[in-house]
C-alpha cells in the first residue's frame, strides 16, 4: 500500500489494517508480545492493567460471534472499557453515512475503533477519516483483510513449528472470498515461509492469484504433498447457489480434507481452519477433531494475539520497531 | 458582431490537413480566412497568440453536467464554465439526468438551460428507452425533433438483446446515432474495479475484460444486422479495440471512443480504496492501456473523451465499493491528450484530430474544422504552460480527479465559440510558463 498509514513517524503500530506493508520484525514482535499475554488466561484474576482508563468501540457492521467476542475479551483482559456497537441494526440502517457513525462516536472520546465491514476498504476509510488519537483494529474488511486472524493463525504455526523459514503451506478453498486467505498469505510470505499453495477450483480463485506471491494448484493431491501446515477455509455455502460451485458434495470429494487426503502431507502436518467450520462439506470431522487438528488452540490464541496488537497500536506495551 | 483575428499562432485544423503559422479571421461568427492574409480586415479583438496553439474547439462526446437532477453534483453554469475552460466548444450530454432525457420537454429545458449559461452548443443524447429502465423504446422521433443528436441507455443495462436489435432497427429508421456502453451487467456484477492482480490482492470485486468485449461483439452483430450507425462509448480493454478493429476491417459503419484517463492510468497506479481512482469502466491492465493508445494512434479509436462526471464530496466519502464511479476530467482532457503525445511520439495533429475532426464526423456536425464559413469555434492554447490543479484554477464543481494537486503541462489560453470570445486565461496564469 503506497500511502502507508499504519505507523507512526518512529515506527510504532498505529493502526492495524492489513499485513501489508508491515515487515517481519513487527510481525515478530506481535508474536512475540502476544506470547506474554498467553498466560493471563490462566491466572485467577484474567486481568493486566495495560489499557486501564482506555476506551474501546467495536463497531460491527457485519454479524461475527467468534471475532467480535475474542476482541471483547481481549480488551476486558487489558482492562479496558469495551463498547459493543452493532452497527448493522442502528445508525446506518437509519440512512447514517460511514463517516458521521464514526464522528458521532469519536465526540464520545474514545481511544480505539475494531472494524468490521462488508465492504473492502472500510476499516482504512476509517482510520484515514477518524481523529489522530484514535487507532483502527481491522477485524474484516470486505475480502480484503483479516490481519488478527492472520496472525493468530501465524501464532498457532510458530507454537507447532517453532520457525518458518523452509515451510510449505497449503491454503485450502475458497480463496477468492477470503480476506483471511489474503491476510494469511501476506503473512506466511512476510515471515519467510519457504512456499505457500492455494488450492482451489478455478471458479474459487481470484484472478492472478500468483501475483500475491502463491502457487496456485486445481488437485489437491499435488497441493498437499509434503506440505508443513494445511490451511482449510471456510466455504461460504451462501455462495453455493451463485454457480461457484455445482455442490456440497461434489467439492467434498475434490477439496475436502479427509484423512486420506492428509497422508500427502507430511507426517507432522497440522490442520487448521480459521472457523466456523462446516463439518462434511470442507472438512471431515475426523481430521477437526483428530490429532493433527490445532483449530481450537487456534481460537485461544485468538485472544492473546488481539491483546498483542491492542497493546501495541494504544503504546502500552512494546511496539518500538 | 465582433470580429477577431488570431495571429501568430501555429494553426493546427487536422480536418483541412493545416499545419502552419499565421493568422485566423473570424467575422459574423464564422471563420473567414485561415492563414491567408485579409489586409482589409479591421479586427475588433486580436489575440497574440505567439508560441501558442490554435486549433478548432475541441468537441466532447461524454460530458455529465448533472443537471437536471443532480445538482449537488454540478450545473450546466458551472459545468459550461469549466468545459470552456477547456477548450471544449461543443459537448454531448449523457441521458442519466433526473428525469432522463426521455422526453422532448426536457431536451427543451436542457437547451434553456445551457443557452442562458451562454453555452448554446450542448448536445443533448436522448434516452435508448423509457425511462432508461432498458424494456420499452422512447420517442425516438420525438426526441430527434427536439435536438437530441444521438440515442443511448447511458450505463444502465437493456433488458435482452432483443430489445437492443429493435431500438437499433428503430434508431436507424430515424438515422439516429446510437452511443452504446459496451457492458453485460450479469459479468460485472457488483465489481469496482478490474478483476486482475491490483483487485485481486485488495479484495475488490472484480470486473473482467470480457463483460465489455463481449457486449461489444454482441452489438457489434446486431449493428451488422440492423444497419445501425454505432459508435461505442469509452471501451477500455485489448479484445474491444481489436473487435473495432475487425469490424471496420468488414466495412461496418462503426466508431469508438475512449476516455482520456483510461489512455493513462491502470490498474497498478491506483491507491488502493482511494474512491479518486473508481471510475467505470475500471482502469486495465498496463497491456490494454498499451492497445488503447495503438487503437488511437492506428484510427481504430476515432475519439477521445474526458467522460467527465462531477461528483459531490459525499460521493466520494465512503469504502471504495460503495462510493460513486467517475471522475471530474474536463478540465485535464487538454493536457493529458498533449502529455500523451510526448509520452507516445504521436502527433499533435492526430491528437488533435480525435478532440475535433473525428467526433464532428461521428456526430455529423459542421463543425470541429476551421473551414471558413463554419461556424468559429476554436481552441487556443500554450503547449508548455505548467499549472497545478487546485482550486484556485479548477472551475468544475466536481474535484473528484487523481490529477488533484498534480502539475500539468499544457492550458488553454483562449476559447472562442460562435465567434465570441468566451474564455480567456488571466494574464498572470498564462505567464506561469516552462
Amino acid at each position: 500500500m503506497p500511502k502507508h498509514i499504519q505507523l507512526t513517524e518512529s515506527g510504532r503500530l498505529k493502526h492495524f489494517l492489513t499485513i501489508e506493508g508491515l515487515d517481519k520484525a513487527l510481525l515478530t514482535e506481535i508474536l512475540d508480545t502476544a506470547e506474554s499475554f498467553t498466560g493471563v488466561s490462566e491466572h485467577q484474576i484474567k486481568k493486566v492493567p495495560l489499557l486501564r482508563g482506555k476506551t474501546i468501540v467495536n463497531l460491527f457492521f457485519e454479524n461475527s460471534t467468534r471475532t467480535r467476542t475474542t476482541f471483547e475479551l481481549a480488551a476486558t483482559r487489558l482492562s479496558a472499557d469495551v463498547l459493543t456497537v452493532n452497527i448493522a441494526t442502528s445508525a446506518t440502517a437509519k440512512g447514517e453515512s460511514l463517516l458521521d457513525t464514526i464522528r458521532n462516536l469519536e465526540a464520545m472520546h474514545v481511544d480505539m475503533f475494531v472494524v468490521r465491514h462488508a465492504l473492502s476498504g472500510a476499516a482504512h476509510f476509517i482510520a484515514e477519516h477518524t481523529a489522530p488519537h484514535i487507532s483502527v483494529i481491522n477485524a474484516g474488511d470486505g475480502q480484503h483483510a483479516h490481519p488478527t486472524q492472520a496472525m493468530l493463525d501465524m501464532f498457532t504455526i510458530r507454537q507447532h513449528k517453532k520457525q518458518f523459514d523452509g515451510l510449505k503451506v497449503a491454503i485450502v478453498g475458497d480463496i477468492l472470498h477470503s480476506r483471511v486467505a489474503r491476510s494469511q498469505i501476506l503473512a506466511l510470505n512476510t515471515l519467510g515461509v519457504a512456499e505457500v499453495r492455494v488450492i482451489a477450483p478455478k471458479t474459487l480463485l481470484p484472478a492472478r492469484v500468483e501475483h500475491m506471491g502463491v502457487i496456485a494448484l486445481q488437485d489437491m493431491r499435488e497441493g498437499l504433498k509434503d506440505v508443513d501446515v494445511v490451511i482449510m477455509l471456510r466455504l461460504q455455502k451462501e455462495r453455493m447457489n451463485s454457480a461457484f460451485l455445482p455442490s456440497e458434495s461434489e467439492f467434498f470429494n475434490c477439496y475436502g480434507l479427509t484423512e486420506e487426503q492428509l497422508h500427502y502431507a507430511k507426517p507432522d502436518v497440522i490442520v487448521m481452519h480459521p472457523g466456523p467450520i462446516n463439518r462434511g462439506v470442507e472438512i471431515a470431522s475426523s481430521v477437526a477433531d483428530g490429532e493433527r487438528s490445532v483449530i481450537l488452540q487456534q481460537v485461544s490464541n485468538g485472544v492473546a494475539v488481539r491483546m498483542a496488537v491492542m497493546t501495541m497500536v494504544l503504546g502500552g506495551y512494546g511496539g518500538a520497531a | 458582431m465582433t470580429k477577431l483575428v488570431i495571429d501568430n499562432g501555429r494553426v493546427i485544423d487536422p480536418a483541412n490537413d493545416i499545419d502552419s503559422v499565421g493568422p485566423v479571421y473570424i467575422a459574423d461568427g464564422k471563420i473567414v480566412s485561415v492563414l491567408d492574409k485579409v489586409d482589409t480586415f479591421s479586427a475588433d479583438v486580436r489575440i497574440d497568440a505567439g508560441g501558442r496553439i490554435v486549433c478548432p474547439g475541441l468537441i466532447d462526446l461524454s460530458v455529465r453536467l448533472r443537471e437536471p437532477g443532480h445538482s449537488q453534483k454540478g450545473r450546466i453554469q458551472s459545468e459550461t464554465r469549466a468545459a470552456l475552460a477547456a477548450g471544449v466548444t461543443s459537448l454531448c450530454l449523457p441521458p442519466d439526468t433526473k428525469p432522463c432525457i426521455d422526453t422532448a420537454a426536457v431536451v427543451e429545458y436542457i437547451k434553456d438551460k445551457a443557452e442562458a449559461a451562454g453555452f448554446p452548443q450542448v448536445y443533448s443524447i436522448g434516452a435508448l428507452t423509457q425511462r432508461l429502465d432498458g424494456s420499452e423504446l422512447s420517442s425516438m422521433f420525438a426526441l430527434k425533433a427536439a435536438g437530441c443528436i444521438a440515442v443511448s441507455n447511458g450505463h444502465a443495462p437493456l433488458a435482452n438483446l432483443l430489445i437492443l436489435r429493435r431500438a437499433m432497427e428503430y434508431a436507424a429508421t430515424h438515422d439516429l446515432l446510437l452511443m452504446y456502453r459496451a457492458n453485460v451487467a450479469s459479468l460485472s456484477g457488483k465489481g469496482c474495479a478490474h478483476e486482475g492482480a491490483v483487485a485481486s490482492r485488495y479484495g475488490l470485486p472484480g470486473i473482467p475484460y470480457a463483460a465489455e468485449s463481449i457486449a461489444l461483439a454482441q452489438c457489434l452483430e446486431l449493428a451488422q444486422l440492423t444497419g445501425c450507425r454505432l459508435h461505442v462509448s469509452q471501451i477500455s480493454c485489448k479484445q474491444s479495440v481489436i473487435k473495432i478493429q475487425q469490424a471496420k476491417k468488414y466495412g461496418l459503419n462503426v466508431s469508438a471512443d475512449t476516455a482520456i484517463h483510461q489512455l493513462h492510468l491502470t490498474e497498478d497506479d491506483m491507491q488502493p480504496f482511494d474512491s479518486r481512482y473508481h471510475v467505470l469502466p475500471p482502469f486495465r491492465a498496463q497491456e490494454d492501456r498499451h492497445y488503447l493508445r495503438e487503437g488511437l494512434a492506428r484510427g481504430t479509436i476515432d475519439a477521445v473523451v474526458s467522460d467527465h462526471q462531477p461528483h459531490d464530496l459525499d460521493a466520494k466519502l465512503g469504502a471504495f465499493p460503495e462510493t460513486e464511479p467517475g471522475i471530474a476530467s474536463l478540465e485535464t482532457l487538454l493536457p493529458l491528450s498533449l502529455q500523451l503525445t510526448r509520452q507516445t511520439g504521436m502527433s499533435l495533429t492526430k491528437a488533435i484530430a480525435g478532440l475535433t475532426q473525428k467526433p464532428a464526423a461521428i456526430l455529423r456536425l459542421q463543425a470541429g474544422a476551421l473551414t471558413p464559413g463554419f461556424k468559429a469555434d476554436v481552441c487556443v492554447f500554450d503547449p508548455d504552460i505548467e499549472w497545478r490543479i487546485d482550486e484556485a484554477n479548477w472551475l468544475s464543481a466536481g474535484r473528484n480527479t487523481p490529477y488533484w494537486h498534480k502539475t500539468m503541462r499544457g492550458r488553454v489560453t483562449h476559447t472562442i465559440q460562435g465567434g465570441r470570445l468566451v474564455y480567456r486565461l488571466a494574464d498572470s496564469d498564462a505567464r506561469e510558463r516552462a
